[in-house]
C-alpha cells in the first residue's frame, strides 16, 4: 500500500548562557567530572532554584525568530521520573504554561517552493546529567556537570512529510538559533539534539497512525537516515497486517537501524505539577521590545537582501546565507570587488572545498575574507588571470604573505601586452603546421589545443581574452 | 474518590517504594479517605475568587547570568553512597 509519513520533530537546544538555569554553576563543556555542581543543581534538600534572566531572554529571542506568540505569563512544573542522571528525581520544565506557542518557519522543499512548518510550542527546561557506561563492568558513572544547563525545547507540528523535509526543517532551525546567537549548535557535544515522532497513514487517510519516537539522532545525516529506515520498517509491519507498537526507539548509526528501548515504556507517567519553589514568569512588552530591538537579520531576510543587493541567484543566496559566518565571509569579500558573482563562485567553489578538506569552520579558515577579497581584486583588474588566482589561493593556505606579494614573488602577473602575445601566437602556429591545416579544413575543435599550447608557453600567465582574439584573427 | 489495590501498587512502583502486600488494602483505604476529605473543597463557594498559582505573592524572581565558583565534587560527592574518583557510581542502567 502507499503510505504517507507524518513526522514531528522535538529539538532540544542548549542556550549559550554562562551559568546554569537555576544556579550560578558554569555551563562550560569539558570540565572535570562534577566540577560544575552545587547543592542546587544536584538537588540537595533545602535549596532554592533562582531563574537565570539571560536564559529567559534567549528563549524570548528564539520565540521571536520562529514567529511564536510569547506568553505574558508562564510557569515551571516538575516532571517526575527516576534516572541516575536526574538527581532531584524530577526535571524542572514548563508543561501547562510554556513561554511561547503557535510559531512557524518556512523551508524550501524544491527550488523556489516553500513550505510552512508549524511550531507547536517552545518551553524552557533544565538538562539532565551524563551517564558513562563501562562496557565490561556492571556499573555506570554519573557526571552532573550538565545537570541544570538551560535548554529550550522546540516542538514542531506534525507537518513534515519526508526525511528530506525533516532535514530541511532542522537545518533551518539550526541556522536560525546560530544567527540569533542563543545556541552554539554543536551537535556532537549535544548542544542541538533532535527526537523524531513518526507514523504512517494510508495515502488520503485523515487519521494519524500509531507513532514511534526516535532518539539519538545527533547529525542531520542520521536524522534523514533514521527516519527513512523507520518509514520502511513501519510500512513493512503495516503491509503484513500487523500493528505498529507505540514505543521509543534508539537509532544505531553503526548498523543503520532503529532498536526498541525496552523498559522505558512504563516510565511515561510523569505526574507533572507546578514547582512550588518557582514563581510565575511574567514577560512584558518592554522586555519583548528590547529583545526585538536587538535581533540580528535572520537567514530568510539576509537571503532576500543578497538576491537584491548582489544580484545573486536564489540558489547562491541560499547557500551563502546558510550560516551567519559564511554570509559575513561573503560580504567582507564582495565588498572589495564589483563583480559580486565572482566572489560567490569563489566562495562556493574553492573556499568551501577548503573548508571541507581541512575540516575547518569558515571563521578559522587560513584564508581570510580580507585576503580573498584582495586576491579577487587582482583578478578583476586583470593583474592576474583565473589560473594564476587559483595558484595564489592554494599558496595562501600556508602563507602569511599578501596575495599581491605572492603574485610578485611567483611572477604570476598576467601578460596582457598585445605585441608580446602576438609573437607567442605566431610561434605556436608555426610550430604546429599539421594542426593549423586541420583547423583550417574545419576541425575547429583544435582551437582549445592552440590555447593550451600558448598557455603552456607563457606558463599560464597569458590574458586569455587577448589570446582568444589574436588566435581568431590569425587562424 | 476510591483508590484500588492496583492504584496503590502503581503509585508505589512510580515512587520506587516497596509496599508490603498485607498493607496494600490499608493504604488503599487511607488514601481514599484523604481524597474524599479533599473532595469536600469542591463544596466551597469560590465564585469571585481569583485563581492562585502559588503561596508566594510575587513574580519574576531572577538572577543575572554571572558564574559563581562551584563547590565542586568534594562537596557534591561527600554523601555519595559509592564513588570512583570524582564520579558517582550507580548500578548499570542500560543493557
Amino acid at each position: 500500500m502507499q503510505y504517507e509519513p507524518v513526522i514531528g520533530l522535538e529539538v532540544h537546544a542548549q542556550l549559550k548562557t554562562e551559568t546554569k538555569i537555576f544556579c550560578g554553576c558554569s555551563t562550560k563543556f569539558g570540565a572535570p567530572p562534577n566540577a560544575n555542581t552545587c547543592p542546587v543543581c544536584t538537588g540537595m534538600p533545602g535549596v532554592l532554584p533562582v531563574l537565570n534572566k539571560k536564559a529567559v531572554t534567549f528563549a524570548i529571542k528564539s520565540a521571536i525568530a520562529t514567529n511564536c506568540t510569547i506568553a505574558r505569563e508562564s510557569r515551571f512544573d516538575r516532571k517526575n521520573y527516576f534516572y541516575p542522571d536526574l538527581p532531584k528525581g524530577y526535571q524542572i520544565s514548563q508543561y501547562a504554561y510554556p513561554i511561547a506557542e503557535h510559531g512557524h518557519l518556512s523551508i524550501e522543499i524544491e527550488e523556489g517552493l516553500e513550505k510552512i512548518i508549524g511550531i507547536t510550542r517552545i518551553h524552557m527546561e533544565e538538562d539532565a546529567g551524563k551517564l558513562i557506561h563501562e562496557p565490561r563492568r556492571d556499573r555506570s558513572m554519573v557526571d552532573l556537570n550538565r545537570t541544570g544547563v538551560p535548554l529550550v525545547e522546540i516542538v514542531s507540528e506534525p507537518d513534515i512529510r519526508s526525511p528530506a523535509e525533516a532535514a530541511a526543517y532542522l537545518k533551518k532551525l539550526h541556522a536560525i538559533l546560530r544567527y540569533i546567537d542563543v545556541c552554539d549548535g554543536n551537535m556532537e557535544q549535544g548542544s542541538f539534539r533532535c527526537d523524531a515522532n513518526i507514523s504512517l497513514r494510508p495515502l488520503g487517510e485523515e487519521k494519524f497512525g500509531t507513532r514511534t519516537e526516535l532518539k539519538n539522532l545527533n547529525s542531520f545525516k542520521h536524522v534523514e537516515k533514521a527516519i527513512q529506515y523507520e518509514i520502511q520498517r513501519q510500512a513493512y509491519i503495516l503491509d503484513e497486517g500487523k500493528n505498529v507498537i507505540q514505543e521509543t526507539r534508539l537509532w544505531d548509526p553503526a548498523k543503520n537501524i532503529t532498536k526498541s528501548m525496552r523498559g522505558k515504556e512504563d516510565a511515561h507517567d510523569y505526574r507533572y505539577f507546578p514547582d512550588p519553589d518557582l514563581v510565575p514568569l511574567i514577560v512584558d512588552d518592554e522586555w519583548i521590545n528590547s529583545v526585538k530591538a536587538d535581533m540580528p537579520e535572520l537567514p530568510d531576510e539576509k537571503k532576500m537582501r543578497f538576491i537584491k543587493e548582489y544580484a545573486l541567484t536564489d540558489y547562491d543566496a541560499a547557500v551563502l546565507t546558510s550560516s551567519r559566518e559564511l554570509a559575513d565571509y561573503f560580504e567582507e569579500t564582495a565588498k572589495k570587488i564589483s563583480d559580486k558573482k565572482l566572489a560567490a563562485n569563489w566562495i562556493m567553489g574553492p573556499v568551501m572545498g577548503l573548508v571541507k578538506s581541512e575540516g575547518n569552520a569558515i571563521e578559522t579558515l587560513p584564508v581570510s575574507s580580507a585576503s580573498l577579497g584582495e586576491l579577487l581584486q587582482l583578478l578583476e583588474n586583470n593583474t592576474i588571470n583565473a589560473n594564476g588566482a587559483k595558484i595564489v589561493f592554494e599558496k595562501l593556505v600556508n602563507s602569511d604573505q599578501s596575495p599581491a606579494s605572492l603574485v610578485k614573488d611567483m611572477g604570476l602577473e598576467q601578460v596582457s601586452d598585445q605585441s608580446e602575445l602576438e609573437g607567442v601566437v605566431d610561434e605556436i602556429l608555426e610550430a604546429n603546421p599539421a594542426e593549423l591545416n586541420s583547423y583550417r579544413e574545419g576541425k575547429t575543435k583544435l582551437f582549445s589545443f592552440f590555447m593550451g599550447q600558448i598557455m603552456k608557453k607563457t606558463k599560464g600567465k597569458a590574458d586569455p581574452k587577448i589570446i582568444t582574439e589574436l588566435l581568431k584573427k590569425k587562424l | 474518590m476510591k483508590i484500588s489495590r492496583k492504584d496503590v501498587e502503581y503509585i508505589a512502583h512510580l515512587a520506587r517504594l516497596e509496599v508490603d502486600d498485607l498493607l496494600v488494602d490499608k493504604f488503599a483505604d487511607q488514601i481514599s479517605n484523604i481524597l474524599e476529605y479533599i473532595d469536600k473543597l469542591k463544596d466551597a463557594d469560590v465564585s469571585g475568587a481569583e485563581l492562585m498559582s502559588g503561596a508566594a505573592f510575587q513574580n519574576n524572581v531572577m538572577r543575572e547570568d554571572i558564574v559563581k565558583v562551584s563547590p565542586g565534587p568534594d562537596v557534591t560527592l561527600s554523601d555519595a553512597p559509592e564513588r570512583d574518583e570524582d564520579f558517582y557510581v550507580v548500578p548499570r542502567v542500560v543493557g
